[in-house]
C-alpha cells in the first residue's frame, strides 16, 4: 500500500469514492461475487414488483441496515426511477418505524420477565 | 429560483463561450475518449445512415432560462434566424424531400415568421416537429399558435421534467409548472394527445445530477399522474440525458459533479446506443445557416467535418452522406444506458 492510499483509508472509514470499487471484491472470490451479483441484478429486475417500488424498498432497507453507499445509490436511483423526495421520505419514515417499532415491541418480552421474575 | 435568470451569455460566465466549454471537458479525465468507446463498438469513424430529419434552430432567444439549457437560452439573447436563412431551409427541405423537419430554438415560436415556416413546411408535406416549451404559447402574441399547429397536424414534442410543481419549477423557473399544464390543457382542448393523431408527447430531462431512468417506466408513471391530478393527456413520454454542455455544465462545475458525472456517462456507454445516435439520420442547422451533425455540437461550435460543404446555402444530402460525424467527450450523454436523442431513449 502506499502512502496516499493508506492515508486515504485512514482519513475517514466511508467515501463516495469506494462505491464504485465495489465490483472490486470479485477479485478475493470471483465465482462467490459472479453468483452475488448476477442475483442482485435479478432480484432488482420488473417483476412482480416494478422496478420504482423496488428502489424505494432498497432505499428504506438502506436506512434501516445504515448504509452511506446504498443510501447514495438508491437515493439517486429513486429519482431516475421517477420517486420524488415526499415519496422517499416517506419510505425512509416506514424504515424508521419499523426499527423503532420493533425496539418497542420488543417491550413485550421485557414485561413477560417482569412479570416471571416480579411478585 | 427566479423566473427567469441572466443567460451565461448575459452574465459573460467563465463557459459562456463554446471555446471554454470544449477546453472544460477536454480536462475531465475520461477512461476511454468516445472515439475509442466507438472503435471498441466497430462504429469509428461515425457515418450517417440516411438524411430523415432536418432541425433547424431557429434562434436562441426564449422566454425562460432553464438550469439544464444546452442552448444558454433566454429573453436576453438576440440571435435569430433571418430570412435568407429561412428561404435557404425550406428550399433544401422541399428540393431534397426530407421527411421530417424538426424546429427547435430557444422558443421557436418568438421567431417572427414561425407561423409561416410551419405553414409552408407542412405544405410540401413534410412532418413538422415543434419543440414547445409549454409557457412560450401562453403569451397574448402567441395565443393563436395552438390552433395553428393542429390545423397543420404538427406533432409538439414539449418539456415536463415532472409532474409536480417543485422539482419542475426547481429547473425551469418559479410558476412554469403552473402554465406549463394550462399549456398542456389547451393543446389537449385541441385534441393533442387525446387519440385524435394530433401527436403530443412529452420530454423529461433529469432535475439534477442523476441519468434518467426507463422510458417506458416513467411514462407509464406520468401518464397516470397527469391524468389523475390534472385530467391531462399524452403520447408518449421521452427521456433525456442532460448533456454536460453550457448551463448545465456550470451547474456541474458548481456542484462539483462534472467528473462525477462524465464518468458515470462513460461507465454507462452502451454500444447499441452509440448505433442509433440521432446525428446518424439528423442534420442541424445554427440560425445563421451553418450546418451541423447535432444541435449539441452546434452549441459547442463544432462544424462539420472540413471535406463537405458548411453552410444549407450550398449543401446536398449526397455531399452530407460523405462525412464522418464529429464527436467528443459530450457525445457520451447521447450512448449512456438506453441513450439519448431528441426522440428520447435509442436502445
Ligand atoms: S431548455 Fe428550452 S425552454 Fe428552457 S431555456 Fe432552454 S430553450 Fe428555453
Ligand atoms: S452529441 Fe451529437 S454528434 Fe455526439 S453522438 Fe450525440 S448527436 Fe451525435
Amino acid at each position: 500500500m502506499t502512502e496516499s492510499t493508506a492515508a486515504a483509508g485512514r482519513e475517514a472509514y466511508y467515501h463516495e469514492r469506494d462505491l464504485p470499487k465495489f465490483g472490486e471484491i470479485a477479485e478475493g472470490a470471483p465465482e462467490l461475487a459472479r453468483k452475488f451479483f448476477d442475483w442482485y441484478t435479478a432480484v432488482f429486475a420488473e417483476g412482480a414488483l416494478d422496478a420504482r417500488e423496488k428502489s424505494l424498498i432498497a432505499l428504506a432497507v438502506a436506512h434501516a441496515v445504515q448504509c452511506p453507499y446504498c443510501i447514495d445509490a438508491y437515493s439517486q436511483d429513486a429519482l431516475a426511477k421517477g420517486s420524488n423526495i415526499d415519496q422517499m421520505t416517506e419510505a425512509v419514515h416506514v424504515a424508521a418505524a419499523i426499527r423503532g417499532g420493533a425496539s418497542l415491541v420488543h417491550g413485550v418480552q421485557m414485561r413477560n420477565h417482569v412479570h416471571a421474575h416480579g411478585m | 429560483m427566479g423566473r427567469v435568470l441572466p443567460t451565461l451569455h448575459k452574465r459573460e460566465a467563465g463557459l459562456a463561450s463554446a471555446v471554454a466549454q470544449r477546453a472544460r471537458l477536454a480536462e475531465v479525465p475520461l477512461a476511454r475518449t468516445f472515439e475509442e468507446s466507438l472503435a471498441t463498438s466497430g462504429l469509428f469513424p461515425l457515418r450517417p445512415t440516411r438524411l430523415e430529419i432536418l432541425q433547424v434552430n431557429v434562434g436562441r432567444r426564449c422566454n425562460q432560462t432553464c438550469k439544464h439549457c444546452h442552448v444558454d437560452a433566454g429573453p436576453d439573447r438576440s440571435e435569430v434566424m433571418p430570412r435568407a436563412v429561412l428561404e435557404a431551409v425550406l428550399a433544401f427541405l422541399a428540393q431534397h424531400r426530407i421527411p421530417r423537419f424538426d424546429i427547435t430554438g430557444g422558443a421557436p415560436e418568438l421567431h417572427p415568421d414561425f407561423r409561416e415556416m410551419v405553414v409552408r413546411a407542412a405544405r410540401g408535406g413534410a412532418h413538422v416537429m415543434h419543440r414547445c416549451n409549454l409557457t412560450a404559447i401562453l403569451l397574448p402574441n402567441y395565443a393563436d399558435i395552438p390552433a395553428l399547429l393542429a390545423e397543420h397536424r404538427v406533432e409538439v414534442i414539449a418539456s415536463l421534467p415532472y409532474f409536480q410543481a417543485r422539482e419542475t419549477d426547481a429547473q425551469r423557473g418559479e410558476g412554469v409548472f403552473e402554465e406549463s399544464i394550462e399549456g398542456i390543457r389547451r393543446l389537449n382542448a385541441l385534441g393533442y394527445g387525446r387519440g385524435t393523431g394530433l401527436e403530443l408527447n412529452l420530454v423529461a430531462n433529469p432535475v439534477g445530477t442523476f441519468l434518467p431512468g426507463s422510458q417506458a417506466g416513467l411514462e407509464a408513471m406520468w401518464k397516470r399522474e397527469l391524468k389523475r391530478r390534472f385530467d391531462l393527456d399524452f403520447d408518449h413520454l421521452f427521456t433525456i440525458t442532460n448533456m454536460p454542455i453550457s448551463r448545465y455544465l456550470e451547474f456541474l462545475d458548481e456542484r462539483g459533479r462534472t467528473v462525477d458525472y462524465m464518468t458515470r456517462l462513460v461507465n454507462a456507454y452502451n454500444p447499441a446506443a452509440a448505433a442509433g445516435v440521432m446525428c446518424r439520420n439528423t442534420l442541424s442547422v445554427g440560425y445563421d445557416g451553418r450546418l451541423f451533425d447535432c444541435d449539441f455540437n452546434q452549441m459547442l461550435d463544432l462544424g462539420l467535418d472540413a471535406a463537405v460543404p458548411q453552410w444549407i446555402f450550398d449543401a446536398t444530402p449526397e455531399r452530407l452522406a460523405e462525412r464522418a460525424i464529429v464527436v467528443g467527450p459530450h457525445c457520451y450523454g447521447c450512448t449512456a444506458g438506453a441513450g439519448s436523442s431528441c426522440g428520447g431513449a435509442v436502445a
